[in-house]
């Protein structure tokens, strides 16, 4: 149960080592918080995040195995996490971000992005929001992007996974008002993280604590949807309303 | 007929932490055991009034008991009640005046339930002399897990001893409470002999109720959260008696100052608490200053007496949507400066602060495992989550409690953390070994009880 001053004492985060969720469970860090599940595939770098966390004083971390694409697995894995205590607050932190030209090339790339992103999303969402409603509270945190509010040249693949990904979650976060869990869909724009080192940052880039921060006020606040950083809002408003003719041009 | 509504939020008093749970009606007794018998994984909690600060009164994805229906109450001859767990206080209050009794412990407010009552062990204004609400109790009926409605007299075989000890302040978890059967103390009058002080400062106050405190049946003072610096911890101590017949006012009986209605005025809800740093500095002063530097022989009814915030409905309402918690310690006499840094640490974080409360306790019941009262001071500050700066003072906090050989109360708890809970409760083990006995499977479960581990 996450106490009364917004402190979770339980965390699974799936796509455990991404830089945003290792940066969210730091934010969320407290005394009550003790216990931290790393669902990843088994890697180096899995081990180099539960060592970091501990000996950032994060109690009680550890990790399990887990692949975004095997959807037949999701099942076990949240069940043994949600067997073993009351999870509050489930992170969903996978994605891959890909290259619009490879997928372009060779469509098998980008079907095999969608499989993780939206296909594998999908279903540790639903099956997360079985177990928070059943418990009767908890958050699910769903990292979206700004790409999938409107599809770009640049990077439609990408966004269009998010986009299916960010109606999913924010239908989910209807169908689940007044059953005590809650959900919350984070909109991104560009983060500066090892997903993104290969990149020129764009205008109003933040970095992965940024996006925790956010993530922890929108959990305070009980929000259904936050933008990182805040002016996003503005500026996805705007670009959703450009005439195609002039998006389309657009350097972005 | 029990009555399944449709699943509901939950919160306590403070409004935080939200859980959803399907509340059950039981209609009667038997009832209860079919609904304990057909328990689903998530388990199943009695709730009384909800008048439990946090997630005490909660079961996240079970089953919640209101227990409504089971509220008969009878007054014996010798004074005892016997009540059913779901009765009223207030319901019970009219009826003992009328026969010149009283409550033998009453908390702060009397909307809470009986059942409630034994599930916290409350204590109140007396704790000084009386000790605890569960003090008094003589028998308990309680629903256990294997379906057995046992009656558990406090003279019974020593197996009923200790399941009845373990009970009251057990916060449910050792069973359903239906019914019990308690003590009263005798109330020749509906009117309460008041003594007032006014204390300059927070050394005065607690001088004037280490000296005087065993002269007077009530004391309790309230203490100006707000005030820093020399004034840090001034207030106001009140001290009373039951009023003898002829020290009633002449309108007598009649005009008997407790009316068993509802609260005259109600806090709607509001959208921004107008409770901050400003106005309740200002109320505090207010409060200090129209108190008589020293006033004896006043006469009060019992409900300004005893229950002066039952008089506003919903005030909880007041601190608005994130809410507000409680924070509660105890600590033995050696640990009384406990009391001087709590006040100080929240002033320096500027927590506003309603009415704080400051008491001394009597022996506590170390057989009740988790009963809070031990002797010493007690201390209870309302602050509004929202307050930056909350958590780590409280943190803080929790180490001078513990290191003082005190505890935080489970009625008023929303934050604390199980190692915490565990340090202040020596006999946590013993009440977890009782529960795993009578209590196997864990059908008897509260989200207080999952998030502190008890």
């Amino acid at each position: 149960m996450t106490d009364a001053l917004d402190r979770p004492t339980s965390i699974l985060v799936l796509g455990g080592t991404s830089d945003i969720a290792l940066a969210t469970v730091r934010a969320l860090r407290s005394p009550a918080l003790h216990r931290v599940v790393l669902a990843a595939r088994p890697s180096a770098g899995r081990e180099e995040a539960v060592a970091s966390l501990t000996a950032d004083g994060v109690a009680g971390v550890t990790a399990v195995d887990f692949d975004a694409a095997a959807t037949e697995s999701h099942e076990g894995v949240l069940a043994a996490a949600f067997a073993t205590g009351d999870v509050d607050v489930v992170l969903v932190a996978f994605g891959v971000l890909g290259d619009q030209q490879e997928f372009e090339d060779d469509p098998d790339l980008a079907v095999e992005a969608a499989q993780v992103n939206y296909v594998g999303a999908l279903s540790v969402c639903l099956r997360a929001a079985r177990h928070l409603t059943g418990q009767g509270h908890g958050s699910l945190v769903v990292l979206s992007s700004v790409a999938g509010e409107r599809a770009r040249r640049s990077n439609f693949v990408y966004g269009s996974t998010k986009a299916g990904l960010d109606a999913l979650a924010s239908g989910l976060a209807d169908a689940l008002h007044g059953s005590g869990a809650h959900v919350l869909v984070v909109r991104p724009g560009f983060v500066r993280t090892g997903m993104t080192t290969h990149l020129e940052p764009a205008p109003l880039s933040v970095t992965a604590e940024q996006v925790a921060d956010a993530v922890v006020s929108g959990l305070r606040r009980g929000s259904t949807v936050v933008y990182v950083p805040a002016a996003m809002r503005v500026v996805m408003s705007g670009l959703r309303h450009l005439p195609r003719a002039v998006f389309r041009r657009l350097p972005i | 007929m029990e009555d399944v509504l449709p699943p509901t939020l939950l919160t306590g008093w403070g409004r935080t932490m939200p859980s959803r749970a399907v509340v059950v009606r039981p209609g009667s007794v038997d009832d209860v055991v079919t609904t304990v018998a057909t328990a689903g994984p998530r388990g199943v909690l009695a709730r009384g009034a909800g008048r439990s600060y946090g997630d005490a009164a909660q079961n996240g994805g079970g089953v919640v008991l209101d227990l409504a229906a089971l509220s008969d109450v009878e007054v014996l001859d010798d004074g005892d009640v016997v009540a059913g767990a779901g009765a009223m206080l207030s319901d019970i209050v009219p009826l003992l005046l009328e026969r010149g009794r009283f409550l033998p412990v009453t908390p702060g407010t009397r909307f809470i339930t009986v059942g409630g009552a034994i599930a916290a062990d409350v204590h109140g204004k007396n704790h000084h002399v009386d000790g605890s609400f569960g003090a008094h109790v003589r028998w308990v009926d309680l629903v256990t897990a294997d379906g057995d409605v046992r009656r558990l007299a406090a003279d019974g075989p020593p197996d009923d001893v200790a399941l009845l000890a373990a009970t009251i302040g057990g916060m449910g978890l050792t069973g359903v409470l239906v019914a019990a059967r308690f003590a009263t103390i005798p109330a020749p009058t509906p009117w309460v002999r008041v003594q007032t002080r006014r204390a300059r400062d927070l050394d005065a106050l607690m001088a004037l109720m280490v000296e005087g405190d065993d002269d007077h049946r009530y004391s309790v003072a309230w203490v100006d959260g707000m005030a820093r610096g020399a004034r840090l911890g001034r207030g106001v101590l009140t001290r009373g008696d039951h009023a003898r017949p002829d020290e009633a006012p002449r309108r007598g009986r009649a005009a008997a100052p407790l009316a068993a209605g509802p609260p005259r005025l109600d806090v709607p809800p509001v959208p921004v608490s107008p409770l901050n740093r400003l106005t309740l500095a200002a109320f505090n002063e207010m409060w200090f200053r129209k108190a008589p530097r020293s006033r004896d022989g006043e006469i009060t009814g019992i409900a300004p007496f005893f229950y002066p915030l039952d008089a506003v409905g919903g005030w909880n309402r007041l601190y608005g949507r994130r809410g507000f918690l409680q924070y509660q310690f105890a600590v033995p006499d050696a640990g009384a400066d406990v009391v001087r840094v709590s006040l100080e640490r929240l002033a320096g974080i500027g927590a506003p602060s309603f009415l704080s409360v400051l008491k001394r306790f009597g022996p506590g019941r170390p057989e009740s495992q988790l009963s809070f009262p031990i002797a010493g001071w007690t201390l209870a500050i309302d602050v509004p989550v929202r307050t930056p700066g909350l958590a780590a003072a409280l943190d803080d906090l929790d180490g001078h409690v513990l290191a003082a050989g005190g505890r935080l109360y489970l009625a008023k708890d929303s934050r604390a953390v199980p190692a915490t809970i565990a340090a202040g409760y020596p006999g946590l083990p013993s009440f977890r070994a009782l529960r795993a006995d009578v209590d196997p499977h864990g059908v008897f479960v509260s989200d207080l009880s999952r998030r502190l581990q008890l």
